[in-house]
């Protein structure tokens, strides 16, 4: 059996199915390690719990390259703004996975100094608790931000009322995340 | 001498086959500027460059920020601004009891998190004056010595990922992978593991541990042995290194540097041999120190470090003893889990115990343990209730960073990444 | 407040002249400390679970610090810190030593002769200023700075007083115990009130 048994030289399928296949098997994380998640993170990435097997090993260093930022640790008061421009130096599409609890609420450091929760400063798609969480919960969130991707509709991002409706800032002054992303040039 | 001036294009007239063509004319305004190439040597630029490193950069260790003055690739200041990862761990200390003080401690230096626990307890004890059994010092002896292997390790991987050695990256992690799976068996956790605690540790080792140990150090000892044969002579990392970073004792001395950085100025200071704690007087170990000061030198003495520390778990396999572990002073200890299904006093001193704490008479103490980054010390200042007034870590990179800016003046930018990588500094203590 | 917190404070008596005079004796067992006392009049030594402390006059924290290296070679000063006893419970009363709401808190460790020492200097509410220890030890630059930014405490002679570990537009000294609350409350996303 080979190629001659093909009766067409035709795949088909939809497009938008490619753009999804494309984009979920080659997402490339920006480095955002923080704190002790970040270890965990490394070694999600090192050769025992390999992220290489999906594509995701190589952890670009500049925004601009990267469509994942794993926000891994606590958020300090200090490190807010920075954390903002790096999310809006990323490139369309981007997802955000809030990783370990520190990131995701907060944490144990119910304090003044740790902002309670990363998603008060972005978009948040997948949050994965745990202090820190092991490699496999790491890999469970990343997956499901795969099947997110795969089921998630490519044309809007983000739905008007969905989520928890918080009104961030972007730096230049237009909201990123309550406009719907389109591909037409009519918007 | 040549004068290349810009084309006057309002003149400008071309002869081409669809005729003649006239090209717009340029805009003479002021943002137009008339370069002059005179060949020979660029005009004198006293003018310094000032760039950011950071927060956010592949090499800087955590959230370090490094403020550097360049005179073309030449570092001639360089200033580290920290506080990106602060998060208010001594504020939360006072209100957290003494026992889940261990939980906030541990996450300061989260690559060798047992040092932190073991300065928390120790301070707590001798606020307590309490006596810990002998099987209990030793188990927590095996755990901070293994905590030393797999932080030394992290720092082999992340410093030759930084150097450039990329497979040292791979390396690395593979053994420390190890090393967290036989203390996720001990400990439950494998990062964080909150697990010695103020009149002890939290539970006895498990059947087994001995084998898994060995199995552990064996595989340790290969890996340092396939790291030195491609690393410590191999011809690229000894130009990264070598004469890199060059640090003198006086300097250390002065700015409160501890740990493998000072030992590689040729200063022999290990607070295991010179104040020992724990059991360290009882077993046999070396403390490695070099002469030069230099990157290579940091580098090397974390390498045999490893070493070291391999030696003093072999020793505490063949030589734990039987006992308790922890002490079993009604006052810090809670009763058997077995007793609080019979007894109501139990019950009520089990409750007492988890909610209030323990009381620790006021006072305050200051102790210090060798963590893998140098002299950790805990502050702590009680009041009498059931949680610390005060409690300061002294982080060991916190001082050590202090020592990037000596290190640092008059070389290179990417000298610069190989100083900062080998003073591995660990934010989590720096900020705290 | 001020009043409230004194009138709380149960203050744990050492006031026989035996005990008065056994803490004496002790401060010329500990050689370091006794030169110390000797040199520095108003210095009171205290026995801390084993471990020598000195409490000083603000005045002469600077050369205190100073004889401590050049004459006790005490080679490194390991962390300069402080205390705010605003709401202590029991306070531990050393005699001889008026408690004020502040403590600066040097620890100092000696290489050559192996051990340590720990200097204390009282500092009142209103006048949070400290001589500064860098000139002496460069290394407590940073300590310095992280005391200034949470607590509030000037050190006179710094070279770059200014806050580490909050951001340069915090308002505020967040260690002090009537400053930040160290338990933030936590909320909720329909929460209506403000985060």
């Amino acid at each position: 059996m080979g190629m001659e048994s093909i009766p067409h030289n035709f795949l088909t399928g939809r497009l938008e199915d490619l753009v999804k296949w494309a984009r979920r098997n080659s997402v490339w994380p920006a480095t955002f390690g923080l704190a002790c998640c970040a270890i965990e993170m490394m070694a999600t990435g090192a050769a025992h719990y390999d992220l290489a097997r999906y594509g995701m090993e190589v952890f670009r260093a500049s925004p601009r390259q990267a469509d994942l930022m794993i926000v891994a640790g606590r958020v300090s008061q200090k490190m807010a703004p920075v954390l903002r421009q790096v999310y809006d130096q990323m490139v369309e599409p981007k997802w955000v996975i809030s990783m370990g609890v520190c990131a995701s609420t907060g944490g144990m450091f119910n304090n003044y100094a740790i902002v309670q929760g990363v998603d008060q400063i972005v978009p948040v798609d997948v949050y994965v608790p745990g202090c820190p969480p092991g490699p496999e919960t790491l890999m469970h969130g990343i997956l499901m931000l795969h099947d997110e991707i795969r089921h998630g509709e490519i044309m809007k991002r983000r739905g008007k009322d969905t989520g928890a409706g918080i009104e961030v800032e972007q730096l230049d002054g237009t909201p990123s995340h309550v406009q719907p992303v389109t591909l037409s040039r009519s918007a | 001498m040549t004068r290349h001036k810009v084309r006057d294009d309002t003149r400008l007239e071309h002869q081409t086959d669809e005729g003649d063509q006239v090209l717009k004319p340029v805009r003479r305004d002021s943002t137009t500027r008339e370069l002059v190439v005179t060949g020979g040597l660029w005009p004198d630029d006293t003018e310094t460059t000032i760039i950011n490193m950071g927060p956010q950069h592949p090499s800087t260790h955590g959230v370090l920020r490094v403020m550097l003055e360049l005179d073309g690739e030449t570092v001639l200041r360089l200033k580290p601004i920290v506080g990106y990862l602060h998060t208010g761990m001594e504020k939360t200390a006072e209100e957290l009891t003494y026992v889940q003080g261990a939980t906030n401690v541990t996450r300061m230096d989260y690559v060798s998190p047992l040092s932190n626990e073991l300065v928390w307890s120790m301070a707590v004890e001798r606020l307590l004056d309490l006596e810990i059994p002998l099987r209990a010092t030793w188990i927590r002896m095996y755990l901070v010595e293994l905590n030393r292997i797999a932080s030394h390790l992290l720092f082999q991987a992340t410093n030759g990922m930084d150097i450039g050695a990329l497979s040292m990256m791979v390396y690395g992690w593979r053994d420390r992978e190890e090393t967290l799976r036989l203390l996720e068996k001990i400990t439950g956790l494998r990062m964080n593991h909150n697990f010695i605690r103020p009149g002890g540790v939290a539970a006895d080792l498990p059947e087994g541990w001995e084998e898994d140990t060995l199995a552990v150090l064996d595989g340790v000892e290969k890996g340092v042995r396939d790291y030195s044969d491609l690393l410590n002579e191999n011809p690229i990392w000894l130009e990264r290194l070598v004469g890199v970073g060059i640090l003198t004792t006086e300097q250390a001395l002065a700015l409160g540097v501890s740990g493998p950085i000072l030992r590689s100025t040729g200063f022999p200071w290990d607070l295991r041999k010179s104040q020992p704690y724990l059991a360290y007087d009882e077993v046999d170990f070396d403390v490695v120190y070099t002469e030069n000061g230099d990157c290579y030198d940091r580098f090397l003495i974390r390498l045999h470090e490893i070493l070291e520390s391999v030696k003093i778990v072999r020793q505490c396999i063949e030589r734990m003893p039987a006992g308790d572990y922890r002490a079993q002073d009604r006052k810090v200890t809670p009763p058997p889990r077995a007793r609080i299904d019979e007894s109501m006093e139990a019950l009520i001193h089990h409750f007492k115990l988890f909610t209030e704490g323990f009381k620790v008479p006021p006072g305050e103490t200051y102790m210090a343990v060798e963590s893998a980054r140098g002299e950790i010390g805990c502050y702590l200042v009680s009041d009498g209730t059931g949680k610390p007034v005060r409690m300061h870590i002294r982080g060991p990179s916190f001082y050590n960073l202090q020592s990037t800016a000596t290190m640092a003046e008059g070389t290179l930018v990417a000298d610069t990444v190989a100083i900062i990588s080998t003073v591995d500094p660990i934010m989590g203590e720096v900020d705290r | 407040m001020p009043d409230d917190d004194s009138a709380r404070e149960a203050i744990h008596n050492l006031d026989s002249d035996a005990e008065r005079a056994e803490a004496a004796s002790d401060a010329r067992k500990e050689e370091v400390a006794a030169a110390v006392v000797a040199k520095f009049p108003g210095t009171v030594f205290h026995d801390s679970h084993g471990q020598s402390v000195l409490y000083v006059d603000r005045a002469a924290w600077h050369d205190v610090a100073a004889h401590l290296r050049d004459d006790e070679s005490f080679t490194q000063c390991l962390d300069v810190t402080a205390v705010d006893h605003l709401r202590d419970d029991v306070r531990l009363a050393v005699p001889g030593v008026t408690p004020e709401r502040f403590e600066v808190v040097a620890n100092f460790l000696s290489h050559p002769r192996n051990r340590r020492i720990r200097t204390i200097c009282e500092v009142p509410e209103g006048d949070t200023t400290v001589a500064s220890l860098v000139d002496v030890y460069p290394g407590v630059d940073f300590a310095e700075r992280e005391v200034y930014d949470l607590l509030g405490i000037t050190f006179e002679g710094h070279p770059d007083l200014t806050r580490i570990l909050m951001p340069d537009d915090w308002d505020g000294h967040p260690l002090r115990k009537d400053d930040a609350p160290s338990r933030v409350p936590v909320t909720f996303k329909e929460d209506p009130a403000p985060r």
